[in-house]
């Protein structure tokens, strides 16, 4: 796999644009995840994931072939989505949070293994408040969250992810898992 | 054992895989008298589950397709450069004959005056323009004569004529980071590099021709 990328980047960098398609085809579903996680709603979460790559494209030469792709990659959708969630406005977040109409559209959307049907709502409900609060936590906190828990980097590769000290990725880890342990205490 | 500060610390430790044997031993001994931190361990091994309940979540539909259309198309400048070193010897014969005929030989080495195409915003220092952290131009910049500090961002194509863009150390850590500063949306060119080239691929076919 890693072998594979390689390869892919360099004839990239060389000017080949349709081994980026590959590429795309090898990250979109990771880099779309996760910045749904982030971000909470799907249209921006597909705006941002696209970007993501377009920069990946743009900014080929600048990537250090003896580095991990999925690292920078990630970074790049990190740094975007907090971006974006920096520049809404406030109020519009907020809205977005109580609404959160678009996760609703996408947990019900979720196939999951085909559980009975109250069972699927009851976990669709529980999956949704989930979400929500992660969607709570500063982006500080939520990036490194979902990228530990939910994608299931380790502490070390989410430090090099950030560019993050590893003593900081556990500090935010530590208080984030607090943070959520109270609100999800009694779901 | 203090179960806010200490206890809960090495729950945490523990949780990272971070515990020493001592520690280990420590937490194990006060989990047993302290129902408490039984019950915020178990909480907080309860978030991680939950948290990693599995969704099922992919890209939409012709995801890739979109991007593709949206990538820009290959720079101009690559071909040209490419060209340019498949055929040296007749470009290099064009572009001479070309200077010639267009004065840019005479022209070029003459005027040194700084050439800047737009002024609200950037910080001039001498002969270096300076796009400041805070600051986003939108359209094109065009700078002769001078070299460019990009700490904001451009919305717009960069071209550089007779100068250097000077990377500041944040994007040699970081070079051309998303979401960072220093942005160009669009395309850079640096045009002395072309010249610098073009100079030695003449230089080349002057004394190619002689020795010939
Ligand atoms: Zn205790």
């Amino acid at each position: 796999m890693e072998q594979l990328i390689r390869d892919k980047i360099r004839q990239v960098k060389k000017g080949d644009q349709s081994a980026f398609e590959d590429v795309i085809a090898l990250y979109q579903d990771k880099i779309y995840r996760h910045c749904f996680r982030m971000i909470g709603n799907t249209h921006e979460a597909e705006d941002i994931a696209q970007e993501a790559f377009i920069r990946a494209y743009v900014n080929i030469q600048s990537f250090d072939d003896r580095r991990k792709f999925s690292t920078w990659l990630y970074r790049i959708a990190t740094n975007l989505t907090i971006d974006h969630i920096r520049k809404r406005k406030p109020d519009y977040y907020l809205d977005d949070k109580i609404k959160g109409t678009e996760g609703l559209d996408m947990y019900s959307q979720l196939t999951s293994r085909d559980p009975s049907p109250g069972e699927q709502v009851e976990s669709q409900e529980l999956q949704r408040s989930i979400h929500q609060e992660i969607l709570r936590l500063p982006p500080k906190y939520r990036s490194i969250i979902i990228l530990r828990y939910l994608e299931e980097f380790s502490l070390q590769e989410i430090s090099d992810t950030l560019d993050i000290p590893l003593g900081t990725v556990k500090t935010r880890i530590h208080r984030g898992r607090e943070a959520l342990r109270r609100k999800l205490r009694y779901v | 054992m203090n179960c806010n500060d200490e206890a809960h610390g090495l729950i945490h430790k523990y949780l990272d895989g971070d515990l020493t044997k001592a520690e280990e031993k420590e937490l194990g001994s006060h989990l047993e008298e302290c129902e408490a931190c039984q019950k915020h361990l178990y909480e907080l091994k309860r978030t991680i589950t939950l948290l990693q309940s599995t969704e099922h979540i992919a890209a939409p539909a012709n995801f890739s397709n979109n991007v593709m259309q949206k990538l820009p198309a290959e720079k101009k400048r690559v071909t040209y450069l490419r060209m340019i070193k498949a055929h040296p010897l007749v470009i290099s014969a064009a572009l001479i004959f070309i200077f010639m005929i267009s004065g840019v030989f005479s022209s070029w080495n003459q005027d040194n005056e700084l050439v800047v195409s737009k002024q609200e915003d950037l910080i001039i220092e001498g002969d270096t323009v300076i796009v400041p952290a805070d600051v986003t131009v939108s359209g094109d910049l065009y700078v002769e004569n001078g070299d460019l500090i990009i700490d904001g961002t451009v919305d717009g194509n960069v071209t550089l004529i007779n100068g250097q863009l000077i990377e500041n150390e944040a994007m040699d850590e970081e070079p051309l980071m998303a979401g960072s500063v220093g942005e160009v949306s669009g395309e850079l060119n640096q045009v002395d590099q072309i010249f610098d080239w073009i100079w030695y691929q003449v230089k080349n076919v002057f004394q190619g021709v002689f020795d010939f």
